[in-house]
């Protein structure tokens, strides 16, 4: 994918995503919920998520943060839809070897792949896997229904 | 007035000019925390290594010298806010000594009490009452903020009552950077009865303070945010309040006596509230850089960062996106927003070409409830800084809608 994006589309993307976030919304009750939060930026997320039989069938967000919290969070939401939870893990797995630099399987990152240079940024890690790591925690089962 | 392009050369951060991502660095986050002169490193310096001793525990000639230039720091201090040496307690900073205050004032306190802070306060003049009404039952109230956001008398009498026993505001807050008419607040204050804390962290740094012209009961404030050392800072207390107070910490150097049967007695001020071994290079360091402050002139300070101030709001005015929201403010602090632009995209961008300012809520959590914005950016100015720099601010400011550059250099 990355052979036929340029920086210009992938602003595009990450603008598009931050005005028109995707998948943001309030869920009820029935869904996973973890609040993510940092000490060090406003960002405040909550990311929910309902996982059937090893599915993820449903995973959405509320919540303010920056642009690059907000695009990076609704194209992942996007992503994982309707994903097994293995798959899910591999795709994690390959955004957070983009984010730090190291080798990653661009195929499975769709248009996530837009956060290409976060690894140059290193402030800005925090912002581009807000959402990531609150659905690791999720599928970790880490501090779920908080 | 003093000449800035010497008064830079006094500072290793400026000698040194770490480049920002190929940018000379512009310093605009002092409200957070300051640049050190050579001559506050140096004092430290010369304490590690000439006479590296304890304070109050040593027999020995090296350790008289600590003691002096400990005591020494606190009476330089003291002359500094007006004080008297024994109503300055030296601590970490501004949230030690407020934790310190509340827990100490508790025995004061019942549960229908009231103590009075605003939105614009800092946590740690915030939370250290939020402990108090946890423990005792007493209620929290809020001085209700005029239109501007600021701390008005009639404000603060709309709030008062008989129930009041406790008044805790920022002389200056840090977000907005107002100036509260400290002395009459005070003095409103005393006539319902209460007492009158007042949090300096952002007005020590950058005016003249007379604790007993304010007549405030306490004066608290942190030395990293005035040229001096981190973790260092300062409570002052009326005498007989300190007297009077329990101190939160206790251990060695701050007790009389104690015995098996479980007494123990207290050391007087300042000393019952220093327990363990302090921050001697910090508090002779403090001492230093206050007197540093002190030879610049604080009239001239406060009158050249409001000149500063002055000129880059007329500035950013030229730029349409920009909204400031405390153009009034009398502190050299500007709050901001671009519009369209999250505050932390437009703080990094300002990083990117060399601009070091703060986005967020700035520790005042209970602010956006009042300025309708969750996040903002702020600048923060000091004697350092410079006119061109306000240029090159402004110039990056203009900047803001292509935040996203930063991502894709």
């Amino acid at each position: 994918m990355s052979f036929l994006i340029n920086n210009e589309m992938m602003r595009e993307i990450i603008m598009d995503h931050y005005q028109n976030p995707r998948n943001k919304r309030e869920a009820d009750d029935s869904y996973i919920s973890v609040y993510m939060d940092s000490t060090s930026c406003i960002d405040k997320i909550y990311i929910q998520m309902k996982e059937e039989n090893g599915v993820i069938k449903d995973v959405c967000w509320h919540g303010n943060g920056c642009a690059i919290s907000t695009a990076s969070t609704s194209i992942m939401t996007e992503l994982l839809q309707g994903k097994k939870v293995e798959e899910a893990k591999k795709i994690m797995e390959a955004y957070t070897n983009m984010i730090y630099g190291k080798p990653f399987d661009e195929n499975l990152l769709d248009e996530a792949i837009v956060f290409i240079n976060t690894s140059r940024q290193p402030s800005r890690i925090k912002c581009a896997t807000i959402g990531w790591r609150g659905v690791n925690r999720i599928l970790n089962g880490d501090d779920a229904n908080e | 007035m003093f000449d800035v392009k010497k008064v830079r050369k006094d500072f290793p951060m400026f000698k040194n000019n770490p480049l920002m991502q190929g940018h000379n660095m512009v310093y605009f986050d002092n409200a957070n925390t300051t640049f050190k002169p050579d001559c506050v490193i140096e004092k430290e310096m010369e304490y590690y290594s000439n006479y590296c001793c304890n304070s109050h525990r040593g027999d020995y000639d090296l350790a008289e010298k600590a003691d002096e230039s400990y005591e020494g720091a606190r009476k330089s201090v003291a002359s500094f806010i007006n004080a008297k040496p024994n109503e300055v307690v030296f601590v970490s900073g501004t949230s030690l000594a407020l934790n310190m205050i509340a827990q100490g004032l508790k025995n004061r306190l019942s549960k229908n009490d009231e103590i009075v802070i605003s939105e614009a306060e800092h946590a740690s003049n915030i939370l250290p009452w939020f402990r108090l009404q946890e423990e005792i039952g007493c209620k929290i109230v809020y001085v209700p903020l005029n239109n501007e956001g600021r701390v008005t008398e009639e404000g603060l009498k709309s709030v008062l009552s008989n129930k009041t026993k406790i008044v805790s505001l920022a002389y200056v807050t840090n977000v907005l950077g107002y100036v509260l008419d400290v002395k009459s607040l005070t003095k409103i204050t005393h006539e319902a009865g209460a007492i009158f804390v007042c949090d300096g962290a952002q007005a020590v740094p950058h005016m003249k303070i007379d604790v007993k012209d304010l007549d405030v009961d306490f004066l608290v404030f942190s030395g990293h945010k005035c040229v001096g050392p981190t973790g260092t800072g300062v409570m002052y207390g009326k005498i007989h309040l300190l007297d009077t107070m329990p101190s939160l910490i206790l251990g060695g150097g701050m007790n009389t006596t104690f015995n098996t049967c479980g007494n123990y007695g207290y050391l007087a001020s300042p000393n019952k509230f220093e327990a363990g071994t302090q921050n001697i290079a910090g508090a002779i360091g403090l001492a230093r850089a206050l007197q540093y402050l002190d030879e610049l002139g604080m009239d001239n300070i406060q009158h050249y960062e409001q000149e500063l101030k002055k000129y880059a709001i007329s500035k950013l005015k030229t730029i349409p996106e920009i909204i400031i929201y405390n153009k009034d403010a009398e502190a050299g602090i500007i709050t901001f927003n671009y519009q369209g632009v999250h505050a932390q995209d437009m703080a990094t961008l300002l990083g990117s070409l060399g601009i070091c300012v703060r986005s967020g809520e700035h520790c005042a959590k209970l602010l956006p409830n009042f300025l309708g914005e969750l996040a903002t950016v702020r600048a923060s100015f000091y004697f350092y800084n410079t006119f061109e720099e306000i240029d090159q601010f402004v110039e990056a400011c203009k900047k803001g809608c292509d935040f996203l550059d930063v991502f894709f250099d």
